[in-house]
């Protein structure tokens, strides 16, 4: 049987759909997960997708959070199930504490729209462990505010633990140590700003997205 | 009792302010010169009922720490005064 992944959907989420297409490429079976619904549905994983969850009001995933299917996601992931949060979906990860340190408006003040490079640094995480470590992957980024930063403490905690998953060739937003992506203590979370949704056939460039996506099934 | 308070959101220091740069940048072509260190931030109003001033700005402290800011990268400082605002 597929794997069945769920996205979840908020108002303002925009990625979704991609999604949905790009995990039915890798064999998964997608299905949408509504926010207002305090249920992950017994999903064997959870995407949080690009958009701008609840408008991005007070700040970028600052209300998603109270959204019920935060909860429910919050349980998922204690309980060990693969959580990916791409872009916005990074931003609602740190803000609801699953993921730590904050994304800040990009250095150089513009917002960027481009193919980037990104690092595979570790293999241990639900987002990379179907990748090859140290490949260079070409995946679009498409964000203003992916200034990864964080406190000297977590950062020496996120490099001591290898939890800095993949990082950018060449920085393209100021992110703190070049990061694109970090994963929690338990290697099941994952956040990041690239999109490997967006880069999944040769008709968009790249289908460096897809050993990514595999990766969330397992 | 009723307090009326202000919420003032900033960007901690050292934090990317994109927006302040620009109107920064903008100012001297409406020929007013000497202005610098344009930081935007945010203000939020309420009114708060509780027993007392300690704790009124006990429960706006834990509302700014958890909600109101993301405390790695904004400060907030906290105007509280007795009486609905006007």
């Amino acid at each position: 049987m597929s794997p069945r992944v769920g996205v979840v959907l908020f108002p303002g989420s925009n990625c979704e759909q991609d999604m949905i297409e790009a995990m039915g490429l890798v064999g998964a079976e997608p299905e949408i997960l509504w926010h207002g619904d305090a249920t992950t549905k017994g999903v064997d994983a959870v995407i949080v997708p690009g958009g701008f969850a609840h408008g991005d009001y007070l700040r970028p995933g600052a209300i998603a959070r109270f959204s019920p299917i935060m909860g429910a996601v919050s349980e998922f992931a204690a309980a060990g199930g693969p959580v990916v949060g791409i872009c916005n979906g990074f931003q609602v990860l740190t803000e609801a504490g699953l993921l730590p340190g904050a994304l800040q408006k990009n250095a150089g003040l513009k917002f960027v729209c481009s193919m980037v490079e990104l690092r595979v640094e570790s293999t241990d995480s639900v987002l990379t462990r179907a990748a090859e470590s140290g490949a260079v992957l070409r995946v679009p980024i498409n964000h203003f505010e992916g200034n990864y930063t964080c406190d000297a403490d977590t950062l020496a905690q996120l490099r001591e633990q290898d939890r800095i998953v993949l990082r950018y060739v060449e920085n393209p937003n100021g992110s703190v140590d070049d990061i694109a992506g970090i994963c929690n203590e338990a290697r099941n979370v994952v956040g990041l700003m690239p999109h490997p949704e967006r880069a999944t056939s040769e008709l968009l460039g790249s289908i460096d997205g897809l050993p990514l996506l595999r990766s969330i099934l397992g | 009792m009723i307090f009326s308070v202000q919420v003032e959101v900033r960007l901690r220091p050292g934090i990317a302010d994109p927006q302040g740069s620009t109107i920064e940048r903008a100012i001297p072509t409406l020929g007013v010169a000497g202005v610098s260190g344009v930081r935007v931030g945010k203000c939020i109003r309420f009114e708060i009922d509780a027993a007392d001033e300690a704790s009124a700005r006990a429960s706006v402290e834990d509302l700014c720490q958890r909600f109101l800011t993301n405390p790695v990268i904004e400060d907030s400082f906290i105007e509280l005064a007795p009486g609905a605002a006007s």
